[in-house]
């Protein structure tokens, strides 16, 4: 019954929202492989992150603890994920691929001469046949590839355990039971000197200006917003009607915006209510961070985008004349 | 100091033009013109950087097919001092983790005594980012992944800024190392004339007069079996070309008409308000 595990990050006294969205997927490959969901997680103080695990399935939480775990650095963490690994056994674990996830997996994959899919946008379980063998409960790791032009599944079926990052935003995120109970393993690690070939100095954390996941609505610009001036007056018209700014990265390259603001392949992944589109494309690396919005509403000069493809709302027009006519009409209608 | 840059031959995925894609949605690989690596040229920047600060040696090393030569013969022209094609038919169908194992085995055959390994973040074919830290492993020496700048390096240690999730971190990590290097790092100087003159001829020895090494894995003493296709945990099961579900739309006149109509529906079903 080997489990399914998952590596918690934390950030801020928070566990970051990838490690739960993982979670949340992880309720469901074990459901389905009929075994147990497991958490690593390495750091300072995370007995207060234990009860959050467990209401979002933890079955067991693996505790490495101590101050040289944070902030976070390759070696110690390699060492106590191997560790917990050798505790949880897994057949899968799944990492967030944030800039930890990415430096640390491919760090254990290589330990453990196993597979590792990157930045995964989904997950499923499944068969898998190859020059006459057959593999049965596999995990399916599907991500873009090739500049987002194609799709690839991608299997791990015999050098164990399966291994993946997932970008964040792409899970859904189950519902919380604050009832569930759960085990703690804690495990302590012997001393080592590699621990300490890195040293961190100095860290300079910068306030996220923008919110594009918990936003309920998003007014994104592109290219075709033409100038940085411009793009101005998407800022007004998410101020009136609560929303937040995102942005091409073409637009973003042109410098009119900056890049937290960026949605699509390389920017943030975003599932807003409605999702205002003013002057972009569609390019498959943009449509991948914003297809699941529940409402798209487009509004560009050329009939043909492809982002009329995806859009729920067509407007064919200029941005210039549509956009005050929204703020206008929005200001009379909201009266 | 004597510095190792890993860099790849990809696909120029970011033009893809019309006639590369295949009838059932796969990418005609030869169509996509081959060109070096975008984050390579920052890592080599970033060793040549360090040339002109400290003075190094820089060996340039590539796993590829014979044409990835042309990859070397560029970093020739900017300043690298050796340059290594690893190339072999065993290697073809390699993972990341595959990669690794002939880089690393390179490495160790090639220059051992290096001090630094200097990385791209990732390869544009793949997008991974896996093979720096999966060589860093291999070597058993510590890694600096998203390495922005360096600060400086003496005989022991080297004192760099990388990039974290929301901000920046400096470290302080003991040689040997490997970076791996963020395309924020620098800007690549170009080639530079007079190497150009220099190394014009430079192709595969026994061809030319050296300067560009091809080894195979015998030569590099790497087993077969940790490479290629039964060396890869990772096998690709399908590939589809994006698709798009099309979705019921609605048009709306992009007149004062149309965007009220707009509005009253979107408020009616409470999703602005
Ligand atoms: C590896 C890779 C990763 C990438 N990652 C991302 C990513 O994360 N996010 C991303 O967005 N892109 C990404 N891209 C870039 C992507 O391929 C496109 O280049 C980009 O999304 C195009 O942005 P755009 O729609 O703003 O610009 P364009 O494609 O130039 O489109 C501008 C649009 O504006 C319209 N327009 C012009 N004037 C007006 C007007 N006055 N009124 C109304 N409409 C007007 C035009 O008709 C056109 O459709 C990536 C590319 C690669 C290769
Ligand atoms: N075949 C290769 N030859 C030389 N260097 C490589 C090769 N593959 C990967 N690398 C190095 O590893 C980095 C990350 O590659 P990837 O994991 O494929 O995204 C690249 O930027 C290169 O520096």
């Amino acid at each position: 019954m080997k489990s399914v595990l998952v590596y918690i990050e934390t950030d801020n006294d928070k566990i970051r929202s990838v490690s739960l969205e993982l979670l949340s997927k992880g309720n469901e490959l074990k459901e389905k492989l009929n075994t147990e969901l497991h958490a690593a997680i390495i750091g300072k103080d995370n007995d207060r992150f234990f009860k959050e695990l467990f209401a979002f399935g933890a079955d067991k939480v693996f505790s490495v603890k101590g101050d040289k775990y944070s902030p976070y650095r390759t070696i110690p963490h390699t060492r106590g994920m191997l560790e917990i690994i050798k505790k949880s056994d897994p057949q899968i674990i799944l990492y967030g691929a944030t800039n930890i996830g990415r430096d640390l997996a491919p760090r254990i994959a290589s330990t453990l001469r196993c597979g590792l899919t990157a930045d995964c946008t989904d997950l499923q379980i499944g068969d898998f046949e190859y020059m006459k063998k057959k593999w049965e409960n596999l995990l399916y790791q599907i991500r873009p590839a090739w500049g987002g032009n194609i799709i690839a599944t991608i299997v791990n079926p015999e050098m164990h355990p399966q291994m993946a990052t997932v970008r964040e935003g792409v899970m859904h995120l189950i519902e919380p039971d604050y009832s569930r109970k759960g085990e703690v393993v804690e495990l302590t690690l012997d001393e080592s000197p590699e621990d300490e070939k890195v040293k961190i100095l100095d860290r300079i954390l910068k306030e996220k200006t923008v919110d594009l996941k918990g936003a309920d609505i998003i007014v994104a610009g592109g290219a075709g917003v033409g100038s940085k001036g411009n793009f101005q007056k998407l800022f007004d018209f998410a101020k009136l009607i609560k929303a937040e700014v995102g942005a091409t990265r073409a637009a973003v390259d042109a410098g009119y915006i900056g890049k937290d603001h960026q949605i699509g392949q390389t920017g943030t992944v975003v599932k807003p209510k409605v999702y205002f589109a003013f002057g972009i494309s569609g390019a498959v690396q943009h449509r991948v961070g914003m297809e699941q919005s529940g409402t798209i509403i487009a509004v560009n000069t050329d009939p043909e985008a492809p982002i009329f493809d995806i859009a729920h709302v067509r407007i064919v027009g200029d941005l210039n004349e549509v956009l005050p006519m929204m703020i206008k009409m929005y200001k009379e209608l909201g009266k | 100091m004597r510095i190792v840059v890993l860099a790849k031959q990809v696909p120029d995925t970011k033009n893809v033009p019309e006639n590369a894609m295949k009838e059932d949605g796969t990418l005609n690989r030869q169509a996509l013109p081959a060109i070096f690596n975008p984050e390579d040229l920052n890592a080599l920047e970033m060793a040549l950087e360090l040339k002109d600060r400290y003075g190094a040696y820089i060996t340039v090393i590539s796993m590829g097919p014979p044409n990835a030569k042309e990859v070397l013969k560029d970093s020739l022209y900017r300043g690298a001092d050796k340059t290594v094609l690893i190339s072999d038919r065993k290697l073809a169908g390699s993972d990341t983790l595959a990669t690794s194992v002939a880089l690393a085995g390179a490495i160790k055959h090639v220059e051992p005594n290096f001090d630094l390994i200097i990385c791209g973040r990732q390869a544009i074919d793949g997008d991974t980012a896996q093979v720096g830290p999966q060589v860093a492993e291999k070597l058993n020496v510590p890694q600096i992944t998203y390495t922005l700048s360096i600060e400086e390096v003496d005989s022991k240690e080297v004192i760099c800024d990388r990039e974290i999730e929301n901000g920046v971190e400096k470290v302080k990590a003991t040689l040997p190392v490997l970076l791996t290097v963020t395309k924020e790092a620098n800007i690549p100087r170009p080639e530079n004339v007079k190497m150009m003159m220099k190394y014009k001829k430079a192709d595969i020895a026994p061809e030319s007069k050296i300067k560009i090494d091809m080894l195979s894995l015998d030569d590099i003493g790497v087993d077969a079996k940790y490479v290629g296709l039964n060396g890869s945990p990772t096998k690709v099961k399908n590939i589809e070309s994006v698709v798009i579900a099309k979705k019921e739309t609605k048009d709306y006149s992009p007149d004062e008409n149309g965007i009220k109509e707009l509005f009253n529906d979107l408020m009616e079903n409470h999703l602005v308000g």
